[in-house]
């Protein structure tokens, strides 16, 4: 079953802090992944993957250099669960 | 189509190899000149401390100008041979696994054949990239257990800094120049186990010669000034550490099943030297035992591609992390894209 916003927020959080170590409560919706949480392309990565697998969804590799955000994110995978 | 000998021709004789093959001997060489990642940053505008978040390296080395992969490789494999015990002679089969090779013909390992004093072997190069020792050991395996050799000398050698782009701040810290070499022969027991190996050409692109030579003798005729540029290597990083971490991790596994043993039976883990970051990913992922060795080698010798493979595990046995007759599980990826995993004796 598809997830809401705040869901998915939560969910990435966790991610986030499982990958990288960064409190889970410093991931908001108007953070930017490099700038405010300091996380690399590479880190990026682990993030998306894990995404992938925690929400069902596919975040190609073209795609993940436009989830500057963490809104941009939570808003992809709201779109691509339908 | 079902063919059958012709009536009354004789039966060909055909070789009959030993049960088993094993690597006898393993050899490194690291050029002398050290590069500092203060040095790489006199061309891009990065630091020693990114560079090594980024990358886990700390310096690597590059080779002479003049200095050829030809000639790496004689340093490597010479150690090689002594290790194994054997003379030149007995080599029948030298194989080089490289891309930087800067001939497109002929191919590295006949001169080098010729350069060690063997009694001219079979010779030829293969082009498998950062997998091209792995695929070079499991052709080498199947060689000697067929009866088509009876020792092969494996070489991976790269001069990178040929090819690498000191400008691009995506890949100028990651390369490095060196060379590695086993001789692999024939063996009372199993020493190399069945190799898992593959390709994903629909990624071709994610690591490559940026173009063609063809392209670059268009630049050359062109009139445009300025429009010649090297067919430097280029690497999209974020993807490749996708698939080497997430993709084709579970090749470490399907080897380890084939060769019958686990994880916890290793001494070493020896992955190609991408990038620390995809090491340590890759760990995890895979779930690796703690107390397992893992080759480190990057951190002071860079990403030598083919040669990264061989120079970590020499370097695992000369300074003890891994032990003589240890079991190591090594494992090449890159750019094709190709990989390849198996289990090995430790020579």
């Amino acid at each position: 079953m598809a997830m809401n916003e705040q869901e998915i927020l939560a969910g990435l959080a966790e991610i986030v802090n499982e990958e990288t170590g960064i409190e889970a409560d410093a991931v908001q919706m108007d953070k930017s992944f490099q700038e405010d949480l300091d996380i690399d392309s590479l880190s990026m990565m682990q993030v998306v993957v894990n995404a992938e697998d925690k929400f069902g969804v596919r975040i190609p590799d073209d795609e993940v250099k436009n989830l500057t955000h963490v809104k941009d994110a939570v808003n992809f995978i709201t779109n691509a669960q339908g | 189509m079902t063919v059958q000998p012709k009536p009354d021709q004789p039966t060909l004789t055909v070789p009959e190899g030993p049960r088993h093959a094993r690597i006898h001997g393993l050899g490194g060489y690291r050029p002398e000149r050290v590069v500092t990642n203060e040095e790489i940053c006199r061309y891009i505008d990065s630091s020693d401390e990114w560079i090594q978040q980024r990358s886990g390296i700390k310096e690597r080395r590059f080779a002479r100008e003049d200095e050829t992969v030809i000639d790496m490789s004689e340093a490597a494999a010479r150690d090689a041979i002594a290790m194994a015990g054997i003379t030149p002679d007995q080599i029948s089969v030298v194989l080089m696994a490289t891309v930087t090779h800067p001939y497109q013909t002929p191919a590295a390992a006949p001169i080098l054949a010729e350069r060690l004093g063997t009694n001219g072997p079979a010779a030829f190069d293969i082009s498998a990239a950062c997998a091209g020792y792995c695929y070079g050991i499991s052709l080498a395996n199947d060689m000697v257990r067929a009866g088509s050799a009876e020792y092969v000398l494996v070489v991976g050698v790269e001069k990178l800094s040929d090819f690498t782009d000191k400008h691009d701040r995506g890949s100028a810290f990651i390369f490095g120049d060196g060379a590695g070499a086993a001789v692999v022969g024939p063996s009372d027991f199993p020493g190399i186990g069945p190799t898992v190996w593959g390709s994903d050409g629909e990624n071709w692109d994610k690591i490559m010669q940026k173009q063609p030579w063809t392209g670059l003798r268009a630049d050359m005729t062109s009139e445009e000034a300025g429009a010649v540029e090297w067919p430097h290597f280029a690497m999209q990083g974020q993807s490749v550490f996708r698939w080497a971490v997430y993709t084709i991790a579970p090749v470490v596994d399907k080897a380890l099943a084939a060769a019958g043993v686990t994880s916890d039976d290793l001494d070493a883990f020896v992955p190609h030297q991408a990038n620390m970051r995809i090491t340590d990913a890759m760990i995890k992922h895979i779930g690796l035992p703690e107390d397992i060795p893992v080759a480190r080698d990057i951190a002071e010798t860079g990403n030598t591609s083919a040669a990264s493979v061989p120079l970590a595990a020499a370097r695992m046995l000369n300074e003890g992390e891994a032990p003589h007759g240890g079991l190591a599980l090594q494992f090449g990826f890159g750019a094709g894209l190709v990989y390849a995993a198996q289990v090995v004796v430790l020579p």
